[in-house]
């Protein structure tokens, strides 16, 4: 089973992510800033998630992976 | 190995292809078109690469591109050309790449002319492009010694890690002399794992790289080059004396201007006139500032002159070397004209015994 | 559903310092993935140019060599020539590749030089704070440029990918984009031809990559690749414009 692992550390807050998910399940997270001091994309609804990959495709920092597990 | 006639710009390519030199990029420029040519017709025979590029510019830059790769290369131009490669001859110092550059000087400034000069002498011993480095600077005075020279500014190149210039002026690339090849005597084989061949076996990945953005690490990196200037200074300069003891006059000239000097003072000698010797520098970086400071303390010693084919560049290195102990003048011509023998001879004499013979 | 989608092993650890959103990061994804697909690590030699990828250097897990501001197609043939073996690529950008190196990577494509090179073009200079460039379009402001680009001053937008393919030396030439996810796809099938080209002895090959620049266009990460969408791509047709195939090489 593949999952999404978002790396908050490795995020810069771009908001690519958040821009192509067909689930609308991903949001940048203001309550709590990264190291950086960026906010950081998390999984709202993984439940919801259909692991089709376009967020780490376009996520320029490789905070996105995908894993099969 | 029997001595052939060859000449000068020929000469110092099949010098380069005898001491492993895999690659030469270049671009046409007179007075040194015989060297690309020679190149062109050898290297392919030989499985090597020769490439015209398309501009000095591109060629320096091939240069650096197979230094990074270990690789023996080697790119030849004349004074406008090599002004044009300054950018690339600055990367090659900072990235600590070797290579062999040969300038056949023409006169300057601009497009100036396409006879010899020495007007390139503070570019070629100051860096020559942006920031603090030095090139290894050769000046032969014969082919043999272009020939010998060449071969040994490889070894010198890959033994420091720095790009090396031959130095020569257009009559050394235009004249026919007899010169001896096939006589090379590699020094050890310097460490090349530096190189960036890709991670075959199992090395450390390869960066060559003249970016330092902080401060400190361009500091230490320029520190640590000019650890290997001063051990240049120690172990590589290389100077002629002919005639120097007791002299009354000490004069420097080097390159073709060396052997001119060199016969008026076998002219003066035969004739009885005045005691002249002569420093002729082989190595204009590091320069033999040693020779010229003792051969000038000499007690002998009233004048030291010296003779180029510029407007005086050199002598600011002699009047450093002699530092005030004797008066230090110039004697030159420019634009692509040599001081003949009898202006040379007239000046000699001017110095040593107000101008009588 | 997607497959996995981890760091590729031709990137370094180190994070990258692009602006955030900036896509130097996904093409950067891209060629190292596309290295590794191929299993091609260990034999490439990457050339970084002058520009926001001045150290890209310190993310390709490769050997790397960094160029003067242009020379990177210079740089590159002279390594290519004396180690065919290896596999070459320079990344330039717009103010490295199509101004002040316009006659090398002219010459490199000429002369059909059997290397890879992947051209980002966003249409400004970026490291330097945004000024025009060949590349920036009519129009369009810029720190040197505060009136818009106007053709009468300045010409007009250098087509690079056109004009390279007009060489009898240039094996493959296509222009992709990254602004969006089957675009960026296909950015990296035709990244991947390009290299395997190479591998092939095809001789020369540029991927032209429209490309983002947030920061200096003063827009949001999801603007600007909107803009690149509406403008850039307008203005430079995506497609191939010159593959010599399997045949012809």
């Amino acid at each position: 089973m593949a999952k999404v692992i978002f790396n908050h550390q490795a995020c810069k807050g771009c908001g690519l992510c958040v821009s192509v998910c067909p689930k609308h399940i991903i949001a940048l997270s203001h309550e709590e800033l990264n190291e950086k001091g960026y906010a950081p994309a998390e999984c709202t609804d993984e439940a919801a998630c259909i692991v089709c990959g376009f967020c780490a495709t376009i996520c320029p920092d490789m905070a996105i992976e995908i894993i099969e597990e | 190995m029997a001595k052939i006639l060859m000449k000068g710009a020929e000469a110092i390519a099949e010098a380069a292809i005898e001491a492993g030199c895999q690659a030469y990029f270049g671009y046409p420029i007179t007075p040194q078109n015989e060297v690309p040519e020679y190149f062109a017709k050898r290297m392919p025979k030989l499985g090597r690469t020769f490439l015209q590029a398309e501009s000095e510019l591109a060629s320096i830059n091939m240069v650096y591109g197979a230094a990074s790769a270990g690789v023996r290369v080697m790119t030849s131009s004349s004074s406008p050309g090599i002004a044009l490669m300054q950018e690339g001859i600055s990367y090659l110092a900072a990235s600590r790449l070797p290579c062999v550059i040969a300038n056949f000087m023409r006169g300057g400034p601009g497009l100036g002319g396409i006879q010899p000069s020495q007007a390139d002498y503070f570019q070629a011993t100051r860096g020559g492009g942006n920031g603090d480095y030095y090139l290894v600077v050769y000046a032969p005075a014969t082919l043999q010694e272009m020939c010998d020279l060449t071969k040994e500014a490889f070894d010198v190149a890959e033994q420091y890690r720095l790009p090396v210039m031959i130095l020569a002026d257009g009559t050394l690339g235009q004249m026919m002399e007899p010169v001896e090849l096939g006589n090379y005597v590699p020094r050890t084989k310097a460490d090349m794992t530096w190189a960036a061949t890709g991670f075959q076996g199992g090395k450390p990945r390869s960066i060559i790289n003249s970016l330092y953005i902080q401060p400190e690490e361009l500091e230490e990196r320029c520190l640590a080059m000019f650890d290997t200037y001063r051990e240049i200074q120690a172990h590589e300069i290389r100077v002629e004396e002919f005639h120097v003891e007791g002299a009354q006059l000490i004069v420097g000239a080097y390159g073709t201007m060396a052997r001119i000097v060199k016969s008026v003072i076998m002219q003066l000698d035969q004739a009885g006139g005045p005691k002249v010797g002569l420093v002729r520098p082989i190595t204009l970086w590091p320069f033999p500032q040693e020779a010229f400071a003792k051969a000038a303390a000499q007690e002998s010693v009233q004048a030291v002159l010296s003779v180029e084919m510029s407007m005086g560049q050199m002598v600011e290195d002699i009047r450093l070397a002699v530092n005030g102990r004797k008066p230090v003048s110039f004697f030159g011509r420019t634009g692509g004209m040599i001081p003949t023998a009898k202006e040379v001879r007239e000046q000699i004499l001017a110095l040593c015994n107000g101008g009588k013979e | 559903m997607a497959k996995e989608c981890r760091r590729p092993k031709a990137l370094t650890d180190t994070p990258f310092h692009y602006c955030p959103g900036c896509t130097h990061g996904i093409v950067h994804r891209l060629v190292a993935e596309a290295i590794d697909h191929l299993g091609i690590r260990e034999k490439t030699v990457g050339i970084a140019p002058v520009g926001c990828a001045v150290f890209a250097y310190n993310y390709f897990n490769t050997d790397m060599l960094e160029a003067a501001h242009g020379r990177a197609p210079a740089v590159a043939t002279g390594m290519k020539r004396v180690r065919p073996d290896n596999i070459v690529f320079t990344y330039q950008g717009d103010g490295d590749l199509s101004s002040i190196g316009c006659a090398e990577i002219t010459h490199a494509a000429n002369r059909g030089e059997n290397i890879t090179v992947i051209f980002i073009n966003n249409a400004v200079y970026g490291m330097t704070g945004g000024q025009m460039a060949p590349t920036t379009l009519l129009g369009q402001v810029t720190t040197t440029s505060p009136y818009g680009r106007d053709p009468k001053d300045s010409g007009y937008p250098l087509h690079m990918a056109e004009l390279l393919a007009t060489t009898r030396g240039a094996a493959y030439i296509e222009r992709v984009s990254a602004h969006d996810v089957p675009h960026i796809r296909k950015a990296g099938q035709a990244i991947e031809k390009a290299f395997r080209y190479q591998m092939e002895g095809k001789g020369f090959s540029m991927i032209e990559v429209l490309s983002t620049c947030p920061t200096n266009w003063g827009m949001t990460p999801v603007q600007a690749m909107q803009w690149v969408k509406d403008e850039m791509v307008a203005q430079y047709p995506l497609g191939v414009y010159k593959d010599l195939g399997e045949k012809e090489a």
